[in-house]
């Protein structure tokens, strides 16, 4: 769909930033509301909806019995995967899944595997033979801005949840899956020519380049990804950077606070 | 259908495994307006299904091989996300799906007054979260909430319900285990006000006599759900007014 008056919202946009503000009156890093709820769904064996402003997420977990890779037969895998169905949006189109789709599920793919938080060898049930898929698949309903942080919090508190139906595979009692961090992601979208946190819809339909951080426990990197057209300076980043420590703790809280 | 008569279905009570009368529906619950991207939304559980769905429209029609010069054309995308089912479903669409989507289609351009909207396109999307047999009667009830939602004039709402056959018995809306292995599986489309029928599939094996049982058992369903769905539309159109319906 061609989206008509970007130029003119552009323009208000980067009049707004002059005087430091925000289109829906929001400060420079503040986010929208959210709310987390976990064991949303009856057959996924770790579930959870996210309400992020007015956008809205599910994301489940589901695990398979597979054999594993020749070269790491003790290893058992995760898979992350987004869809961004027709359903999320007057803009999205039925089809193959899109470069956009791609891209968002691999984002919060490497976030996830990259802090470490599966140990992937407690997934190996006979070595060589057999070991534990798991499978997160994230389900857009309604993308009205910053989809990336709300599948990636979704994805997270999903299989923080999540519990091993042992007893459906024949391998004993249900568990719950052992995940030893919780990696949550902040983006930050160029508007007004400066970077904003938790860009809304208008935002990123009058902005620029966004960049995605993925932090662990410690505050540490764990992916980081720059999209759409646009550069920015090391200074910038450093100032973001900031921004996503507090602000990838919190959102880590919030996860913790409905897990436990 | 399954395999017939290998799995107790009724209790000696005469009750079902789920403690329901033979003509007892399971819980229905249902809101609208809870997807703020859509134009128009509903979310549907019934009993342990879960569905969603989002209207988008009347928009322009296109690829433009798709218009009709004298009304609207409905474009239905029923889809089970993947972890909808005990077993993960591989994303994208099937044959079932296709199927599914058509004929809950054709159902609502028997109810939307599509003659109000020639070369257009009205985008209905219907998603499954959870699974837990009659997800297609789930849908067709989430779309009427949500194409009222989105405004569009329809003669009336349309409900989707299912009866079947267990164990030689006819019962009103099979769950996961009746479906599996009971013999017989009739959903409708119903439309709840005049009773006529929009929306048809059966398999397995009925009499006629069963047949009329089963026609019953729907339309008395189908009145209980319109009333949660007008309860639902209800609540919605006060939200919107502050209070003030």
């Amino acid at each position: 769909m061609v989206e008509l008056v970007p130029s003119l919202l552009r323009q208000e946009l980067a009049a707004l930033a002059e005087n430091d503000e925000r289109i829906d009156g929001r400060g420079q890093w503040e986010s929208r509301d959210i709310t987390l709820e976990t064991d949303c769904l009856y057959n996924a064996e770790g579930s959870a909806k996210v309400t992020w402003g007015e956008t809205v997420i599910y994301a489940g977990v589901k695990f398979e019995i597979r054999t594993p890779w020749p070269d790491r037969p003790t290893q058992g895998s995760l898979m992350c995967g987004a869809e961004l169905r027709p359903v999320a949006g007057r803009k999205y189109e039925p089809g193959p899944p899109s470069p956009e789709s791609i891209e968002l599920g691999r984002v919060v793919d490497r976030g996830i595997r990259e802090s470490g938080c599966i140990d992937m060898d407690s997934l190996c049930i006979i070595p060589g033979e057999k070991v534990l898929g798991i499978m997160i698949d994230i389900h857009v309903l309604s993308d009205k801005g910053n989809i990336f942080d709300a599948c990636a919090l979704g994805a997270i508190a999903a299989l923080r949840t999540a519990i091993v139906p042992a007893e459906r595979f024949d391998i004993g009692e249900d568990y719950p899956l052992a995940v030893s961090m919780t990696p949550t992601m902040c983006s930050f979208t160029r508007v007004g020519g400066r970077y904003v946190l938790d860009a809304s819809e208008e935002e990123e339909l009058g902005g620029d380049e966004r960049i995605h951080i993925t932090l662990g426990d410690e505050g540490h990197l764990h992916s980081l990804q720059k999209g759409l057209k646009g550069t920015f300076t090391p200074a910038e980043f450093d100032e973001i950077l900031q921004v996503a420590q507090r602000r990838c703790a919190e959102l880590a809280d919030l996860v913790n606070s409905k897990v436990e | 259908m399954g395999g017939y008569g290998d799995v107790q279905l009724l209790r000696e009570d005469g009750l079902r495994l789920d403690g329901r009368r033979v003509d007892e529906m399971r819980e229905v619950k249902i809101e609208a307006g809870i997807l703020p991207a859509a134009d128009g939304s509903a979310w549907v559980q019934h009993g342990l299904n879960v569905a969603v769905c989002a209207v988008y429209g009347p928009m322009e029609a296109h690829p433009r091989k798709i218009q009709r010069q004298d009304r609207a054309v409905i474009d239905v995308r029923y889809n089970m996300a993947p972890f909808s089912t005990s077993d993960r479903i591989r994303p994208g669409f099937n044959r079932r799906s296709r199927e599914i989507s058509k004929v809950t289609a054709e159902s609502l351009e028997s109810v939307v007054l599509v003659e109000r909207y020639p070369r257009s396109k009205i985008r209905v999307e219907i998603e499954i979260l959870a699974a837990e047999a009659g997800t297609r009667c789930v849908g067709i009830t989430a779309a009427a909430v949500a194409l009222a939602d989105a405004g569009i004039p329809m003669r009336d709402l349309i409900v989707g319900v299912a009866s079947g056959k267990i164990e030689d018995t006819v019962v009103l809306d099979l769950d996961k285990a009746e479906d599996n292995y009971g013999q017989a599986d009739l959903p409708m489309g119903i439309l709840p006000t005049t009773g006529e029928i929009a929306f048809l599939q059966m398999d397995g094996d009925l009499s006629v006599e069963e047949y009329n049982t089963c026609v019953e058992y729907n339309m008395k369903a189908a009145k209980e759900i319109h009333e949660i769905q007008i309860d639902a539309l209800r609540r919605r159109y006060e939200e919107k007014n502050g209070g003030n319906a």
